[in-house]
């Protein structure tokens, strides 16, 4: 087994509010090896854009983390102060978000932003930044990379400003990249081309990746392990080929069935009756329970079994047994 | 069956040149941007058509003009048998409007919060001077929401349950043609399902035809009798679905097809397509996909390929 880089333990992020602490994430626990993609998905309010966050210590105030551990190479990052943070985000940490014109700087090029990056991380020679920087550029796939250097983000097309962005997070040569929703912006076939590039990159480098996404297809074509997420719970955890084909939560289940990929030839597509509950309002015991078609009354009273080492679901009645 | 759309030669140029002055100081030439170029289809009676194309294809662009909501260039649309814009009878114009609904991808834009539920269903009978009376109650119950919703606010809503209200704006002249440009794009694929179904559900119980846009492959293949396939602004192939997902004419549908990500594509090891969408304002001589096109020739680059007819689909294509 290959080095473990990333462990979250129990992490919890509470937001107060008025009228009540709400809960975007609780008690969430995974961990990712060098080499490793883990998918982590989810519908919209799942809480998994906020657990990338909690992991590179972005939470927007008055979010916190409240419980758990985050580990990073062992050592623990989630209580650190700001100014070392910084210095572990962009070093060890590369961040990929959804929209790449956003993340980039319009007013400077993409050797400014590129070079800028790496004298901030690495001890080395303005000359060698650049160098690096060009390397970079080569290495996600950009057509002459030495012209393309000196132009601003909004002479890029959008595939092609998200590799810009895939650079500037590997600039650093961290070992682990989460990327959130990284191609929802983009077209299929752009689409398929940043994946093939995040996955080439994970296996020639052994960087560790997070890919936060709500789409099925993109987890079973890129993730090795998939986290399902549902009301800042993890569902399921286990291994991608299992959780798709023999899902174990009946959450998973029912997001399988209701892809139309899934129900090819199939008239009508499975409906999940319902919506994911509002953070004020999740339901005592199983979070899923008024949704489930498996509820019985443990489920409704007794708090949700956790998902531990061996057991892949969150569920006292799963569809099928852990495997060991 | 007879056809209830017909799209002949439809072309629309957009101007997206800077004003005068600049053209003018700058030396800048006109700059035009065929959206659609040259488009013909038609859609039968009481069946889905699934027009599928990356952004800046042209789909969006082809739905407003079959709805009446931009001039076309050259060419026509005809709905019924109507032209909206060369009709001279003001009555067919508007018992034609009144055919034609549509859906818009996102319900958190296409609500006026001010309104209430009820107001926002009736809009499309009232402007016409009908009999609005029951009538929100009734399609409230229809697309699945209680009667007694029709006195909330749309913000009282989730997405998926305001899409349901579109739904139902859309079916209260009793249309006949609904659009639904990316009807389930912002939706989550929970509430995606549910939104599909209640869509098909529709269409078998009204009788209604459906020209469905959308970027995403597995709505279109899952929905549609026929789909045609968009490529900057030009029709590259329209087949049955069966046919046209098990065996694709053209290498752009083929390359689309092949780069979906799909639900048993573990390590699938693709080779990603190559290249981009070109410049709309400078498209590529000759076929539009010939750059990114595995096999391209020289007849490729200088000769735009027409339509040909190979059994039920329709592809253009010098190699298919």
């Amino acid at each position: 087994m290959a080095e473990r880089v990333l462990r979250v333990a129990d992490l919890t992020v509470e937001i107060p509010t008025r009228h009540a602490v709400l809960r975007p994430v609780d008690q969430v626990g995974f961990d990712i090896a060098a080499g490793e993609v883990l998918g982590v998905v989810g519908e919209s309010g799942a809480g998994k854009s906020m657990t990338g966050n909690a992991v590179i210590g972005l939470l927007d105030p008055p979010a916190r983390i409240t419980g758990g551990q985050i580990t990073l190479h062992g050592e623990r990052i989630d209580n650190l102060p700001a100014d070392q943070m910084r210095r572990i985000r962009g070093n060890e940490i590369g961040m990929v978000f959804q929209d790449p014109l956003t993340s980039l700087n319009p007013l400077l090029t993409v050797r400014e932003q590129l070079t800028e990056t790496i004298l901030q991380h690495l001890p080395v020679s303005k000359a060698e930044a650049e160098a690096r920087a060009l390397a970079g550029l080569e290495e996600v796939g950009i057509p002459a990379a030495a012209r393309r250097l000196d132009a601003y983000p909004h002479q890029f097309s959008g595939g092609m400003r998200q590799r810009v962005v895939i650079a500037l997070a590997l600039c650093a040569e961290p070992s682990l990249i989460i990327a959130d929703e990284p191609t929802t912006a983009l077209d299929v076939s752009v689409q398929a081309q940043i994946i093939a590039l995040l996955k080439r990159l994970c296996r020639e480098r052994g960087t560790a990746v997070m890919l936060i996404t709500h789409d099925m297809g993109v987890i079973a074509e890129a993730a090795d392990r998939v986290a399902v997420m549902y009301a800042g719970r993890l569902a399921e955890l286990g291994d991608v080929r299992d959780v798709l084909t023999n899902p174990a939560h009946p959450y998973t289940a029912g997001l399988m069935a209701s892809t139309p990929l899934a129900a090819q030839g199939h008239h009508r597509l499975n409906q999940i009756p319902g919506t994911m509950p509002r953070l004020d309002a999740i339901p005592d015991g199983c979070a899923f329970n008024p949704r489930c078609p498996r509820v019985a009354d443990k489920c409704r009273k007794e708090p949700r079994p956790r998902v531990e080492e061996g057991d892949r679901a969150s569920c006292w009645f799963p569809l099928q047994e852990a495997v060991a | 069956m007879s056809a209830l759309v017909s799209v002949r030669n439809l072309t629309r140029i957009f101007d997206v040149s800077k004003p005068w002055l600049n053209r003018l100081i700058e030396r800048l030439p006109r700059a035009l941007l065929k959206a659609v170029h040259d488009v013909s289809f038609e859609i039968e009676e009481k069946t889905i058509y699934g027009l599928v194309g990356e952004s800046g294809s042209g789909k969006s662009t082809i739905g407003k003009m079959i709805v009446g909501l931009l001039p076309p260039t050259d060419g026509s649309v005809e709905v019924g048998g109507v032209n909206l814009f060369t009709e001279a009878d003001p009555a067919r114009v508007a018992k034609t409007r009144s055919d034609i609904q549509m859906i818009f991808q996102d319900p958190y834009a296409s609500l006026n919060p001010r309104w209430r539920v009820r107001a926002i269903i009736e809009e499309p009978v009232t402007v016409l001077g009908g009999d609005t009376g029951g009538l929100a109650e009734r399609l409230l119950e229809q697309v699945g929401l209680s009667a007694s919703d029709a006195g909330k606010y749309p913000h009282e809503f989730s997405g998926g349950q305001r899409q349901r209200i579109c739904v139902a704006r859309a079916l209260a002249s009793k249309p006949k043609l609904l659009v639904c440009d990316e009807p389930t794009s912002a939706l989550d694929v929970s509430v995606q399902a549910q939104v599909l179904n209640l869509m098909s559900d529709l269409q078998e119980e009204l009788g209604l035809t459906y020209l469905l846009i959308s970027h995403d492959l597995t709505v279109v293949q899952h929905m549609a009798t026929k789909v045609g396939v968009l490529y900057l602004g030009r029709l590259v192939e329209e087949a049955p679905r069966e046919d046209l997902f098990t065996s694709p004419k053209h290498p752009y549908t083929r390359m689309l097809l092949e780069a979906a990500p799909r639900l048993d594509g573990f390590g699938r090891q693709v080779d990603p397509p190559r290249g981009e969408i070109p410049d709309p304002i400078n498209p590529p001589s000759g076929c539009a996909f010939h750059p990114r096109c595995p096999l391209a020739v020289d007849r490729c680059k200088s000769e735009p390929p027409q339509m040909r007819d190979i059994g039920q689909t329709r592809v253009a294509c010098h190699m298919a």
